[in-house]
């Protein structure tokens, strides 16, 4: 998926796939969120990263396929302090992504639909990137960096009262 | 995911527990409006969040919904005790603009 990796960081690659029904979310969140662990993310980071992940298989399983049912793939790789994770689908794509990624925007006003899933997407990790083309599918890209903002009294802190 | 609901003179709590997402939304929709038209008689409805373990912006969608549904019968809402996970999906929504947040 990267081809910058540096020569003496570890990688780790994972690849899932599965049906476009709401049961696979909770799947998929326990699926991303038991890979970051070995990085060692804050409980904050990895909330980022469950949630990110949520938003963008809600939009394969809501949007990219409304009428029936399809393949959601998630790849994630990590190296070094980051995870690098890939949300495809090939349902039926997205018009127009700037307007989608915009906050509030909804296809589906008559719903209760928040709009805020790419705002999410957005806000809680690094790097987003959508890629779509109606009729084919939607690929989102996602970085997010662990450990990026942490001090020495957070590190002590996560030790806990007891050590 | 579980609802739990205590009536105290006129204020209604209604106690989420486990996951807000598209899944447990689809199922919690009807279920939730079905028990809040027995209190449309109460001035305040109390969503106490503390037990959430996850929510994303469907869950947003989910309590906006809720409280479109509620002001109709001018039925107040706020959101109490949100655990820190869950804080920043909301804070970014600015949905404590129309359902403030009471601790």
């Amino acid at each position: 998926m990267n081809k910058d990796i540096k020569m003496n960081e570890k990688t780790n690659n994972m690849s899932l796939k599965f049906t476009s029904i709401s049961e696979n979310e909770p799947f998929a969140r326990s699926c991303i969120q038991a890979f970051c662990l070995p990085l060692n993310p804050t409980i904050s980071e990895l909330n980022d990263v469950k949630t990110a992940v949520s938003e963008a298989v809600t939009n394969c399983i809501v949007h990219a396929y409304p009428k029936g049912v399809g393949i959601v793939s998630v790849e994630a790789e990590t190296s070094g302090n980051r995870i690098h994770i890939k949300i495809t689908d090939s349902g039926k794509g997205i018009e127009d992504v700037a307007k989608a990624v915009e906050p509030f925007f909804t296809t589906r006003p008559e719903e209760e639909r928040s709009g805020m899933g790419f705002t999410v997407m957005k806000a809680f990790m690094d790097d987003v990137k959508v890629l779509s083309k109606p009729g084919e599918g939607t690929v989102v890209e996602m970085i997010k960096f662990f450990n990026a903002g942490i001090d020495a009294e957070e590190i002590g802190n996560s030790w806990g009262n007891d050590a | 995911m579980e609802i739990k609901f205590k009536n105290v003179s006129g204020k209604l709590y209604v106690y989420l527990y486990g996951e807000l997402d598209e899944y447990s939304s689809r199922s919690m929709r009807n279920l939730l409006d079905n028990m809040l038209d027995q209190y449309l008689q109460c001035k305040f409805v109390i969503f106490n969040l503390e037990n959430l373990t996850f929510m994303d912006s469907t869950g947003l969608g989910f309590l906006i919904g809720r409280y479109k549904r509620l002001k109709k019968f001018s039925i107040q809402c706020f959101i109490e005790s949100p655990p820190v996970s869950i804080e920043k999906v909301l804070e970014l929504s600015g949905i404590y603009e129309i359902m403030p947040k009471v601790s």
